[in-house]
C-alpha cells in the first residue's frame, strides 16, 4: 500500500470527494489560490475550480452560518477552519445553528456540514491558537466530533464525515500533517463511532484520541523493552459516537486504563470515559481509572514549557509506570 | 421616517396594479388573521397555557404579509423570533402554529421548538431562529445553494433593527456583496431593539444606508402601507432573481406590544406614542381604508373577515388545548438524522449518552 501523509490523505479524501458529489463544496479561508493554510487543499482549486474550492474572508461567523444555510437547502459544505481555535467567532453557528435546528424544527431540517480543521496544542503559538475543544464540540448534541490520528483513519473517516447527514466537527492536528502511515489506493470508509485497537497488550490499557494515541504508541513500544510491560493502545477515532463497546472490552482485558488527552482536564473527554469505565465494567477494575491531560492552564507559548504542558511521551511512561 | 397620508402611490405600481379584488381581499385576510392569531396568543400565554417568550408581530402585519406576498415558487424566507407572521403569510396553518406554543406534539417542530422556532421547508421557511442576528448568514447560506445549483430563486432573510449591530449581520453583507447572493436583507424597523431606541443603540444616519459600505442597494420603506411592502420587496427580489445581486431594504413598522410580552412596556416608550401609531398608522386600518376606497371592501365584508379570523384563531387555540404533548421518549428523537433513520444507518457506537 502506498505510503501517504496525513496531509495527503485529507487531500485525497476532499478530492474524492468533491468528485463524486457536486453538492460538495470546499470553503475557508486559503484554501484556494494559497492551496490552503498547511497545504491540506493544495491542487484543489485547479482541479475543481472555484465554484467548488471557494476562497472566503477572514469572517469565520460569516462563512460557517452561510455554509449551514447552504446546507439546510442540500449542498454538502465542507468548511475549514484555519484553526480549530476560530471555532469561538462562529459558536453561535456551529453550536446554536448547526447544533440545532434539526430539532428545534422537529426533523424536518437536516444541516449536512463538515466543520474541519487543526485542533492542538504543542506548535508554539499561544494560548489564542491552541484550543483542542473535542468536549465542548461533543457536549453538544445534534453534532459529531471526529479526532483522527492516523493518514489512514483521516482519509477514512473524512469521507465518512462529508457523506453525513448530520452536521460532523472534524479535527485534524497541525504536529502530524507529515506523519506517514499505509493507505490503500482504492476507496474504503471508516464509519464514525467506531474506535481501533492500535496495539494490543494485557497489563494496562490506554485509551486517546488525535495526537496523543502517536504518544502512546511509542510509549508502548518503549514499556515493552524496558520494563517489560503490555499496554494495549485504543484510539478512540470518533469521540461523538464513541464505542463504548471497544473501550469495555479492552478494560476487562487488561483491568487497568489509563485516559490520555490533550485536553485540559477538567469536563474533558476523559471525565466521560472514567464515568463510562466505573459504571460499566467497576468489578473488571484493578486500579482507579487514570487520567493524563495537559496541564491545567492555558496554552504556554516558551517551547521548553509547552512540551511538558501536553501529554508527551515521558508523561506518559511515568503516569503508565506509577499504575502498575 | 414620516409616512405620508392618504392612498399609497405604490397602489399604481404594476406589481399592484394587476392584483384581482380577491387577491386584495386576500391579502387584507391574512393581515387580520395575524393580528386575531396574535391577539389569541396573547391570551393564551396569559392563561399560562404558552411558555417562555412571546414576541408578538401585531403592528407590524404589512411586512410579512406584503413581502411574501410578492415571493415566486422558488424563493425562500427566514427570520428571527417574532416570526408568527411570518410563518402564517407562507401558509403554515394556525393549528400547527399554535399547538407548537403550547408545547404539543401536533405542533408544527412537534412542540420542540416553540414560539421562536416555526419551521415549514415545505414553504421554503427557514424558520424562526432565537439569536438575534443569527439567522443571517443562513439567509445568505440559502441564497448561496439557490445560484451554486442554479435555480433563480431568492432569499428574504429578515432580521429586526437591532440585529444590525451584530457582527455576524456585517460579515454576511460582506459575503452576499462580495459573492453577488440572491438575497433580500430586510430590515424589519420597529423602533426598538427589545427597550433600547434607534437612537441608542445605533450610530450614522439609518440602518440600510449601511449597505453604502458594502456597494449593496438599499432603500427605505413605509411599513404601515401594504402597497408599498410589495413594491419595494418586489424590486428587490427581481435584482435577486434577474442580476443576483443582494440588497437592503428597512422597513419601518412599529409594534404595539413589548419587545416579548413578559417585558415591561413603559420604560422606554409613552402610551401616547402607542396610541398615536394605532390611530394614525395602523397597518390594518390602513389597507381597509384603502380597500373600502378602492370599492372592494365593505363593512359587512370586513366584519366577516373579521369574524371568520377571529374563529380561526379560537380553533387554533382549541386544537392546541386538545392535542397531547409529546411523549419522553420523544426528546431523545430528532437530533441527529441518522438516529431516526435507522435503515441507513453507517456510524456505531454510541451517540445519545445517560
Amino acid at each position: 500500500m502506498p505510503l501517504i501523509t496525513y496531509r495527503e490523505a485529507i487531500n485525497q479524501a476532499l478530492a474524492e470527494e468533491l468528485e463524486r458529489d457536486p453538492n460538495v463544496v470546499l470553503m475557508g479561508e486559503e484554501v484556494g489560490q494559497f492551496q490552503g493554510a498547511y497545504k491540506v487543499s493544495e491542487g484543489l482549486l485547479a482541479r475543481f475550480g472555484p465554484k467548488r474550492v471557494i476562497d472566503t474572508p477572514i469572517s469565520e461567523a460569516g462563512f460557517v452560518g452561510l455554509g449551514v444555510g447552504a446546507a439546510m437547502l442540500g449542498i454538502r459544505p465542507v468548511i475549514e477552519l484555519m484553526f480549530w481555535s476560530f471555532y469561538s467567532v462562529a459558536f453561535d453557528q456551529i453550536l446554536n445553528n448547526a447544533a440545532n435546528v434539526r430539532y428545534m424544527s422537529g426533523g424536518q431540517v437536516n444541516v449536512p456540514i463538515v466543520i474541519r480543521g487543526p485542533a492542538n496544542g504543542g506548535t508554539n503559538v499561544g494560548a489564542t491558537h491552541s484550543h483542542t475543544p473535542e468536549n465542548v464540540l461533543a457536549n453538544h448534541p445534534g453534532v459529531k466530533v471526529v479526532c483522527p490520528a492516523t493518514a489512514y483513519d483521516a482519509k477514512g473517516l473524512l469521507k465518512s464525515a462529508i457523506r453525513d447527514n448530520d452536521p460532523v466537527m472534524f479535527l485534524e492536528n497541525t504536529i502530524l500533517y507529515n506523519d506517514k502511515s499505509e493507505v490503500p489506493a482504492g476507496e474504503y470508509l471508516i464509519p464514525l463511532g467506531l474506535a481501533d485497537v492500535k496495539r494490543a497488550g494485557t497489563d494496562l490499557t490506554i485509551v486517546a484520541h488525535g495526537r496523543p494515541v502517536i504518544n502512546a504508541l511509542k510509549a508502548a513500544q518503549l514499556l515493552e523493552a524496558e520494563h517489560d510491560v503490555s499496554v494495549e493502545v485504543v484510539d478512540l477515532r470518533s469521540i461523538r459516537p464513541l464505542d463504548e463497546d471497544t473501550v469495555l472490552g479492552s478494560v476487562r482485558k487488561t483491568h487497568r486504563v489509563l485516559v490520555v488527552e490533550e485536553n485540559k482536564p477538567f469536563c474533558g473527554v476523559g471525565a466521560q470515559l472514567a464515568y463510562l469505565i466505573q459504571d460499566r465494567a467497576f468489578d473488571d477494575l484493578d486500579a482507579p481509572v487514570k487520567r493524563l491531560t495537559a496541564l491545567d492552564a492555558p496554552a504556554i507559548y516558551s517551547m521548553a514549557l509547552e512540551k511538558e504542558q501536553l501529554p508527551n511521551l515521558q508523561r506518559i511512561m511515568e503516569a503508565v509506570l506509577k499504575m502498575l | 421616517m414620516n409616512p405620508p397620508t392618504g392612498p399609497s402611490p405604490a397602489s399604481h405600481a404594476p406589481v399592484n396594479a394587476r392584483l384581482t379584488s380577491t387577491e386584495r381581499l386576500d391579502l387584507y385576510r391574512q393581515m387580520v388573521r395575524i393580528r386575531r392569531f396574535e391577539e389569541r396568543s396573547l391570551r393564551a400565554y396569559q392563561q399560562g397555557k404558552i411558555g417562555g417568550f412571546l414576541h408578538l408581530y401585531i403592528g407590524q402585519e404589512a411586512v410579512a404579509v406584503g413581502c411574501c406576498s410578492v415571493m415566486e415558487k422558488t424563493d425562500h424566507v427566514i427570520t428571527a423570533y417574532r416570526d408568527h407572521g411570518h410563518a402564517l403569510a407562507v401558509g403554515m396553518s394556525p393549528n400547527e402554529l399554535m399547538a407548537e406554543m403550547y408545547g404539543k406534539a401536533s405542533g408544527c417542530s412537534k412542540g420542540k421548538g416553540g414560539s421562536m422556532h416555526f419551521f415549514d421547508p415545505s414553504r421554503n421557511f427557514w424558520g424562526g431562529h432565537g439569536i438575534v442576528g443569527g439567522q443571517v448568514p443562513l439567509g445568505a447560506g440559502i441564497a448561496f445553494a439557490l445560484k451554486y445549483r442554479g435555480i433563480a430563486g431568492a432569499c428574504l432573510t429578515f432580521m429586526g433593527d437591532g440585529a444590525v449591530n451584530q457582527g455576524a449581520v456585517h460579515e454576511t453583507f460582506n459575503l452576499a456583496a462580495l459573492w453577488d447572493l440572491p438575497v433580500v436583507f430586510i430590515i424589519e424597523n420597529n423602533g426598538y431593539s427589545m427597550g433600547t431606541s434607534q437612537r441608542r443603540s445605533s450610530a450614522g444616519p439609518g440602518l440600510a444606508q449601511r449597505a453604502e459600505a458594502y456597494g449593496m442597494e438599499w432603500d427605505l420603506c413605509n411599513g404601515h402601507e401594504l402597497y408599498e411592502v410589495r413594491e419595494k420587496t418586489d424590486r428587490m427580489l427581481q435584482l435577486a432573481r434577474q442580476k443576483s445581486r443582494p440588497t437592503v431594504l428597512e422597513i419601518i413598522t412599529y409594534r404595539y406590544r413589548g419587545h416579548s410580552v413578559a417585558d415591561p412596556d413603559s420604560t422606554y416608550r409613552t402610551k401616547d406614542e402607542i396610541e398615536n401609531y394605532r390611530r394614525t398608522k395602523d397597518p390594518l386600518t390602513l389597507i381597509h381604508d384603502t380597500l373600502v376606497a378602492e370599492g372592494v371592501l365593505t363593512a359587512e365584508l370586513a366584519k366577516e373577515i373579521d369574524t371568520a379570523a377571529r374563529a380561526e384563531a379560537d380553533r387554533a387555540a382549541e386544537f392546541a388545548e386538545a392535542s397531547p404533548f409529546p411523549a419522553v421518549e420523544d426528546i431523545l428523537k430528532d437530533i441527529y438524522w441518522e438516529e431516526d433513520n435507522p435503515a441507513h444507518k453507517k456510524s456505531r457506537g454510541r451517540i445519545v449518552f445517560d
